[in-house]
């Protein structure tokens, strides 16, 4: 099977004044047609950073520094903006941002907010523009009114309905998630995971699914993706990650362990301490090795490589190194 | 009987929607009042972790106001450590904030930016105008930066907030509330703003510095995942009222009110095997307004359980199962029944 999405050995720095930000740093993966992957990691681990680039579009100061992105196999890095946005964004990948549903402008209504991306990327006329809307409303739960409504007057979890209908307009084959969920209360999260996986059976669509919640990531994601400091530390199927084995990476080990559950009785609850590091200057060695509790010699002095430990799982540890 | 530190009895708060000028002058139709507390009763007991666990809209943060005294009741009483509090003049207000204090949700936007660590811990002891020469009041600092693990303390002083971590901030805001030796502490989502790893890493600092100094905290969250770990009681509330409330234990392997089900049954665990499942959440839509609250059980109309009698019989009062588990659900022995013969398949 050919991949919808193929990353090789992507490099995006953040240019600012103190030197170059190493945000993603050599990533390399391919994502399945119908295939959700999940990104994890803490914040500042380049989970955003990798969405964005692979929407094409960095935020500023970040610059494509290496590697290709090809989409149905083009790669879309050279490609010029107009081209861009004429045949791949939002038509091939699109994408529901971060907080998106708090980023809508309280003094238009929701349907023209919708009408504004149909505008920006497609020709069409304005009742089959609305129709649209109301189709697409109706497929996320929403009745059609609510094209006539503000934001204010809508609930989180309706807010979030509309923005996901938004990014499924012009029947995008990837859509990639950042942190959709965050905000919202536990009852409407659940909602909107089973909205997403069945507008994902109805479009055939393949998710890039963003969050820090490794709990959630195991309800949706076929692959795990984690990433630290910028760089993939552990690549694995859900049953890889979250099954009996356990995870391969200790940093994945120890992101488990502190996820709160609530069927086990846990006497102490474990965590990590320190924060990921500066990637201006990134640590010698293997960029987790301060902060992890199985360090030893080598771990301070080189860098692991990322290595398929077993088949369809790939570790970045020393741990995992014979010989 | 337990040592009860705060008691809260019949308590209500009630807000007024805003009307425009014409509507006032008109003064046509009828003022719906907001009933964002209606009628809640609980007791929190001397040295526990008591969670008050809800949906937004739910009314625990309005809860949270009234304990702190920032917002005045409607109706009902408060009595903290003996105390009737529910009305204090100015004087009394000040010595009862000094005894109950808050932890805020985002330890960002709770610190001044200008302020050195050393000027954020000091101020309260400024407001409450702790008497106490310079050494003192340095080693009261140094004190309050050592029971949350900020050492050497004197290094932490010198520092500003931006140069914190979250996790680092939400101690130092912690440790603001202990400098003045409080009872009591009211922490409204302390940790939701704060990265996973982080996450557990405050919990836990905030349980050791409650089993060290006795203290007794009111945790407010909508995340039933940490409250089996950090709390030893819990209230659930929906739409202004409680629905159940008995030991943390109890209500998560034993939930009797369905509201609490759905509540547990929405947390995602991390566990392989459910990428392909649609988890069938047994609960509707979104909940309604606090301004138009459903009449009969004001859950039914989410409730896949409700029948004709919870829809038109007046609401039921808490009852009590076992030892000291209560639920507001008339069906509830029915719905257990139902379940588990579904379990059953």
């Amino acid at each position: 099977m050919n991949s919808l999405l193929k990353v090789e050995n992507l490099e995006m720095y953040y240019f600012t004044s103190k030197g170059a930000v190493r945000a993603i740093d050599n990533i390399s993966f391919e994502l399945m047609p119908g295939e959700t992957i999940g990104l994890v990691g803490e914040s500042g681990c380049g989970k955003t950073s990798l969405g964005t680039s692979i929407l094409r579009m960095p935020t500023p100061p970040g610059r494509y520094v290496g590697g290709k992105i090809f989409v149905d196999g083009l790669d879309v890095i050279p490609l010029p903006e107009k081209e861009v946005r004429k045949n791949i964004r939002w038509q091939k990948i699109s994408m529901v941002f971060q907080g998106a549903m708090n980023c809508l402008t309280p003094v238009y209504t929701i349907g023209h907010q919708m009408m504004e991306t149909l505008n920006e990327h497609a020709d069409m006329s304005r009742a089959d523009a609305d129709s649209l809307i109301k189709e697409y409303l109706g497929y996320v739960g929403l009745p059609p009114e609510i094209m006539g409504r503000y934001p204010h007057e809508l609930s989180g979890g309706m807010k979030q309905r509309a923005v996901i209908a938004t990014a499924l307009f012009l029947k995008p084959e990837i859509v990639i998630l950042d942190e959709p969920t965050t905000a919202l209360d536990v009852i409407v999260q659940a909602q909107i995971i089973n909205l997403l996986k069945k507008l994902k059976k109805q479009f055939n669509l393949s998710f890039m699914f963003i969050t820090h919640d490794l709990a959630l990531e195991a309800e949706v994601s076929d692959r795990i993706c984690v990433m630290y400091a910028g760089k993939i530390v552990e690549f694995g199927t859900n049953e890889q990650i979250y099954g009996r084995q356990g995870p391969a990476h200790p940093y994945t080990e120890r992101l488990l362990a502190a996820t709160p559950r609530l069927f086990k009785k846990v006497e102490k609850l474990h965590f990590i301490p320190g924060t990921p590091p500066d990637l201006i200057a990134p640590p010698k060695g293997c960029r987790f090795s301060p902060r992890c509790n199985k360090a030893f010699g080598r771990c301070f002095e080189e860098e692991p490589p990322l290595i398929e430990i077993e088949p369809g799982h790939m570790a970045a540890c020393w741990l995992h190194h014979r010989g | 009987m337990a040592d009860i530190i705060l008691s809260i009895k019949n308590l209500k708060k009630y807000f007024e929607p805003h009307q425009s000028f014409a509507q006032s002058i008109i003064g046509g139709g009828q003022k719906k009042l907001i009933k964002a507390v209606d009628d809640i009763s609980f007791d929190i007991r001397r040295g526990e972790i008591f969670g008050l666990i809800g949906e937004s809209g739910s009314g625990k943060t309005t809860t949270g106001k009234l304990v702190m005294k920032l917002i005045e009741p409607t109706s009902g009483q408060m009595i903290f450590n003996g105390e009737d509090v529910t009305r204090l003049d100015k004087e009394k207000l000040k010595e009862y904030r000094r005894k109950v204090q808050m932890i805020f949700q985002d330890p960002y936007a709770s610190m001044n930016p200008r302020f050195k660590i050393k000027d954020v811990l000091e101020e309260p002891l400024i407001i409450h105008k702790v008497k106490a020469t310079i050494e003192e009041r340095t080693k009261m600092i140094v004190k309050a930066l050592e029971e949350v693990k900020l050492t050497p303390a004197e290094e932490y002083m010198g520092r500003w907030p931006h140069m914190l971590s979250g996790g680092q901030r939400q101690r130092v805001a912690t440790a603001r509330t202990l400098i003045l030796n409080p009872l009591m502490l009211v922490a409204d989502e302390p940790v939701s703003m704060i990265d996973l790893s982080t996450r557990a890493e405050i919990l836990y600092m905030m349980k050791e510095v409650q089993k060290e100094l006795g203290l007794t905290y009111l945790y407010i969250t909508h995340d039933l995942s940490t409250a089996r770990y950090f709390t030893d009681r819990i209230a659930v509330m929906y739409l202004g009222r409680i629905v159940e409330i008995g030991r943390a234990d109890d209500i998560i392997d034993n939930p009797l009110h369905p509201y609490t089900q759905a509540l547990i049954e929405a947390v995602p665990e991390p566990e392989s095997g459910k990428v392909n499942i649609i988890k069938e959440l047994p609960i509707y839509g979104e909940i309604p307004s606090p301004a138009n609250i459903p009449r009969g059980c004001r859950f039914h109309t989410r409730c896949p359980y409700a029948t004709d009698a919870c829809k038109t019989e007046p609401e039921p009062e808490l009852m009590l199962d076992g030892e000291e588990h209560y639920h507001a659900c008339r069906r509830a022995y029915e719905i257990k029944a139902e379940r588990s013969a579904k379990a059953a398949g």
